[in-house]
Order: structure tokens, then sequence, then C-alpha cells
């Protein structure tokens, strides 16, 4: 079994009831039996590990913080430890997670009518349904009210038209949530993948989040039914709330990646002798060290906060950005770092660190990039938007 | 029928562990306890019982300090239905002690069928406690069980011995202490994680009078020695053989 030991300096872990420390431990054995094995021979292939859903479904990790619905309906922070476990193994498994629960299911459940919800939820928390989430278009990242993708009335259906790019889970979805303008307004579409016009491509030769499907959304006159329509979608603003839960995610998910860095370094620098001692011996091999564990801490009582804030109903959307733009800042430079410590080793697929840090550089730039976090918060204590 | 399932407590298998600076025990600081691997086959197999409905009821049952609750609630959280804890702030109680107390417990359950232990705890490893909890309370008792069925007053169980594999019919109560190999068990759902929030949860107290044992001195296992290399190539091998026939004395 993987001998993974998390950091945790300033015991975090006594801030946790029993529940969510159970939450969490769970999660990790499961990356550790079930994902660590497989994910070097994903990543190398590029393949997302499929194998795994089922029991991730039956787990009850898909919208585990969704009630109802045959969703686990555990509490915030409980939702992001267990981001925080899975991204410990790869970022690739935890994105399947957070699309499929915070960026699928989650306006599903928020927007979407009962009808909606019966055919969708149930069959999605068991991993039996996958969705995506169209948002990003080629020329629309950043800047998603620039979007071109358009829905026309015809009659009883809606016709789409319009491309998505960089999207998560694409070609392995049954259902894709599409947002498009109609009549100048963006509204959320459940648009199912087998519709004709509709196509899924993968976007070839990634070097991040290899064990991830990503594709592009093409929709060339896509009719679908008008009760496919979110009827409480509206706005750019719904899609803006979905987004929220998902960063929520990964601001606790770069944290488990970051903890396996330095669990990897840690490891690896007091077993390597150069100069008749350990690399963990070494003063700047040491003080690498305590920046990511220093980090690291930062990270998860930041992520602890957001979480019991998230829980009491207080949160606001600039405190999500400031903890994804830290927690991924971090996580990304203590990759870099462990790939360091690691030397040649580290660009290796025996270790883990090289691969954690190929997928930060993505997860660094999606979900509302690094400097985009920076003008949200910036907007909210200086009252400018610098947006444009 | 009742199932009961005795479980500890312990450090993970690949926790560092350090003697407690008094040497009365282990530095608990920092240690995170898991549910005893042993108990948890023992806890799968008696959920499998009851899902195919040879059991009416799982109750756990634990001996130990206040926070052995959480590891009886990993236990209900994989299905079972109440729990029982025993508390003990004894940082050591010899296995008689423990098995009086679990004995004590279960014989205030009705109709319990069946009681299924781990072969073992992975941190005292004394296999003690299974054995003699089956003479407290009058039961037969086999060990090392890999497959049970459970029939008409009776359970076929399967065990392997060194050199030999044996199936016994043992007439219920019983005792059953679980090997490796009996199951593979299951990981808790979170929707059990928070439904087991709910389950009953007793605690009891036991008189555990005068300890029969108690640890004088724990110490850590002498370091090992550094390894050496005999040279290399084929050339090697005639002084490796003698190093490890004369040596080693492995030959």
């Amino acid at each position: 079994m993987d001998p993974y030991e998390a950091p945790d300096l300033y015991r975090v872990d006594e801030m946790l009831d029993d529940e969510e420390r159970q939450i969490r431990d769970t999660v990790r054995s499961f990356v550790s039996e079930k994902v660590m094995p497989v994910i070097e021979h994903h990543f190398d292939a590029g393949t997302f590990p499929k194998e795994l859903i089922p029991e991730i479904g039956e787990l009850g990790l898909l919208g585990a913080n969704l009630e109802g619905y045959g969703c686990a309906g555990v509490s915030s922070t409980a939702y992001g430890l267990m981001m925080q476990e899975l991204e410990r193994g790869d970022s690739g498994v935890r994105s399947f997670v957070s699309v499929q629960g915070s960026l699928v299911m989650y306006p599903i459940h928020t927007f979407g009518s009962d009808e909606q919800k019966e055919q969708w939820l149930p069959a999605m928390a068991t991993g039996e349904k996958i969705g995506c989430f169209g948002l990003t278009e080629p020329d629309h990242g950043s800047d998603p009210s620039g979007m071109e993708t358009r829905a026309v009335a015809d009659g009883d259906e809606f016709v789409l038209n319009g491309t998505k790019r960089w999207i998560t889970n694409g070609s392995i979805s049954h259902v894709a949530i599409v947002w498009a303008k109609l009549d100048g307004q963006v509204r959320g579409f459940l648009v199912e993948t087998d519709r004709p016009g509709f196509t899924a491509r993968d976007i070839p030769g990634k070097w991040s989040l290899r064990a991830s499907v990503t594709s592009e959304l093409i929709m060339e006159d896509v009719r679908i039914p008008k009760s496919n329509l979110l009827p409480k979608s509206d706005g750019l603003k719904s899609a803006l709330m979905c987004l929220n839960s998902a960063r929520f995610g990964i601001a606790f998910g770069a944290v488990g990646a970051a903890q396996a860095c330095f669990d990897e370094a840690l490891r690896y620098a007091k077993a390597r002798t150069q100069f008749d001692k350990p690399l963990a011996a070494f003063q700047l091999v040491q003080n690498k060290l305590v920046w990511m564990v220093n980090e690291i801490t930062k990270g998860q009582l930041l992520a602890l906060r957001l979480g019991r804030m998230k829980d009491a109903g207080t949160v606001k959307h600039y405190q999500i950005s400031l903890a994804k733009r830290n927690n991924v800042w971090m996580a990304l430079e203590s990759a870099r770092k462990a790939r360091d410590i690691l030397g040649a080793s580290g660009v290796t697929y025996e270790y883990h660190c090289g691969r954690h840090m190929a997928n930060l550089e993505s997860v660094y730039t999606y979900e509302g990039t690094h400097d985009i976090h920076a003008l949200i918060v910036g907007q909210q204590i200086t009252g400018s938007a610098a947006f444009a | 029928m009742k199932v009961v399932v005795c479980c500890k407590r312990v450090p993970p298998t690949d926790a560092r562990i350090k003697v407690a600076s008094d040497g009365s025990g282990i530095d608990e600081e920092g240690v995170q306890f898991v549910l005893n691997p042993y108990d948890e086959f023992a806890v799968e197999e008696a959920v499998k019982l009851k899902e195919a409905g040879k059991a009416e009821e799982v109750i756990v049952v634990g001996v130990g300090p206040a926070d052995t609750a959480a590891v009886l609630k990993n236990a209900l959280a994989m299905g079972a239905d109440r729990a029982v804890l025993v508390k003990d702030d004894a940082g050591y109680r010899d296995p008689l002690s423990i098995a009086r107390a679990l004995a004590d417990a279960i014989g205030a359950e009705e109709g319990v069928g069946l009681v299924l232990c781990g072969r073992q705890s992975v941190d005292q490893q004394s296999l003690a406690v299974g054995p003699m909890l089956a003479t407290i309370a009058g039961m037969g008792c086999v060990m090392d069980v890999v497959k049970v069925e459970v029939g008409d007053g009776t359970a076929s169980v399967h065990r392997e011995a060194e050199g030999r594999s044996e199936d016994i019919e043992v007439k219920l109560p019983a005792v059953l202490t679980a090997q490796r190999g009996l199951n593979e068990p299951r990981y808790a759902k979170l929707k059990e994680i928070l439904k087991a929030k709910k389950k009953p949860f007793a605690e009891r107290e036991f008189d555990f009078g005068e300890p029969r044992a108690t640890i004088e001195k724990l110490s850590p296992p002498p370091e090992r020695q550094a390894g050496k290399i005999v040279g290399d190539g084929p050339g090697a091998v005639p002084e490796l053989v003698k190093l490890l026939r004369d040596e080693a004395k492995v030959l």
C-alpha cells in the first residue's frame, strides 16, 4: 500500500469532527488502494480511469454535498476534505468529481425543474450518467459574457449553435450543461450528447491533466425540447454560482496535491544520501521543505475556515477566490520544489510530484485564472473593477 | 440471532511508533488510531451475514479510552447497527481482563448467536482475547477462520493451519476469530457515515479489579545493523554463500 502520510504540523485534524475525519480517511484509503496503483498508467496513456467511476459513485462522492436524489448530503467542509484526498491522488480524478458534482449536478439541483432533477440526479450520483459543463468558448475564456453560443426558440424547441472548448468530461458525457444566450440573456440548457448536430472532440496533445478527458463541444443546429431549459437559470450569475461551488472544492483539492508532493519530497530527502549525509540534513533542502510545510499549513487553515463559512451560509465569492488563488499557487510552487529536491528522479513517473506539477499548471488557469481571482479580490477591497 | 463483533482501536500498521519517555507504553501524541484491521474483517463478515438474512442485528463492542468511539463509528458506518463502549483508560490492559469486560458486555445482550473477533490486534498481538472470551462465556471457539457459513444452530467454518486446512462445524453460540482472507472489507459509503451518527451508542462500566499483568517496560526493537556488500558479479558468490552459511546461518 502507498505509505502516504499527510503533513499536519498545526493539528488541523483536531479541528475536524469524527464524521469529517472518517469521510476524509475513507477517501484517503480509496485513493491509496484504487487510484494510486493505476494513475501512472493512465497519465502516461492519456486516458481517464473510467473503471473507477462505479466505485466513486457507490462511495457517494458524486454530488456528495447535495441533498436528496440519492446524494449523500455531507457538509461543505466534508466535501472539501473529500476533494483534498482525491487531488492527493490526481488533479484529473478530482476534476472529474468536481465537474460531475459542482458543475452538472449542482446546477440541475439548483436551477432545474423537478422532472429534470428526477431524470438526471439519481443516475448521476451513481456515476451511471456522466455530465459536462460548457461555458468557456475558443474565443471567450476569462470573459464568458462575450459568449457566442446562441439558443433560438423554434416552436416547442430551442435550436443551439456554437462551440465550447476546454470541457472536462466532454466526450464521455451523456449530457452537457450548455450556457448560451437566449434573446440576449445567458441561460443554462441540458443538451443530451446523442442529439443530431452535437459533436464532442477530445483536445489532443495535453501534457497536463492527462488522466482527464478534455474536449471541444460543437453544436450545429442542435434541437432540444423547451423542457431542457434549466428554468431557474438566470443570467451569467447562475453559471458563476456553479463555478464558485467548484472553486471551493479546488481550494481544498490543491492542499491535497501539495501534501502529496511534500510527503514524497520529505521521504526522498531523508532516504537519499549525498556527501555522506541525507539530503534532508542540508540547509538548502530544509529551507525548501519548510517553505512547503509552511504554505501547506496556511492553505489548510484557509480551506478549513472557508469550509466552515460555507457551512454557516456566510461565505462570499471573493473569499473563495482568495483561497483558490492562494492554494493552487502554493501547490504548484510546492510541486516544483518537490521536483527540485527529487533531482532527476522527479521527472520520472515513478514519483508523483512531476505529474502533480504538470496537472497544477491547468488548475492554476481553469475555474478562473490566478490573475482573474486577483481582480475579484482586488475589486472587493478597492471597490474598482479592473477586469477590462 | 444477533452477532457481536469485538473492536479495538490500534495505531495504523505504517505509523511510526515512539515509546513514551517513561517506558510505560507508546507515545500516543499525534497517532491517528484506526479500527484494528483484523477486526475490520470481522465487522465485514458480520454485516455480510446480516445482508444475507442470517443475522438480525450486528452489535460492535469495544474496550478502551473515549476515542475508541471513533473506530466503533467506523464499524457502524460499515453497516453495524449499534455500538457498546466499555470505557477503560488504562494504557495497557491484560488480555484476560479485556476478555472479561467483553464477556460482561456480551452477557448483557439477549440472543447472541455468534461473536466475531479479529485474530489479533496489530499492536498487542497476544492472540488471546478471542479464546479467553469463549472460555469465559462458555462458547465454542475456532481461531483464524477464512470462511464462515451459518446454518441452523451451527456454523461451518474453514481455517488454514500449518500444513493443513480444516473444515469445522461448531455449535452456536460460538466465538470465531477472523484471519486475513476471510473477506475484503468495504469502504464506508458517505451516506452510511452520516447515518452512523444516528445509530444507538451505549457506554458501559466494568470493574476490572486488580490487573493480572502489567507492562514493566516497553522498548523499541534494537536498531538494525548496517548491511554489507561482499563484492560484485559472479566472483562474489562464494564469499556470499560462506557468509550466509557461517555468519547469518540461514543456509
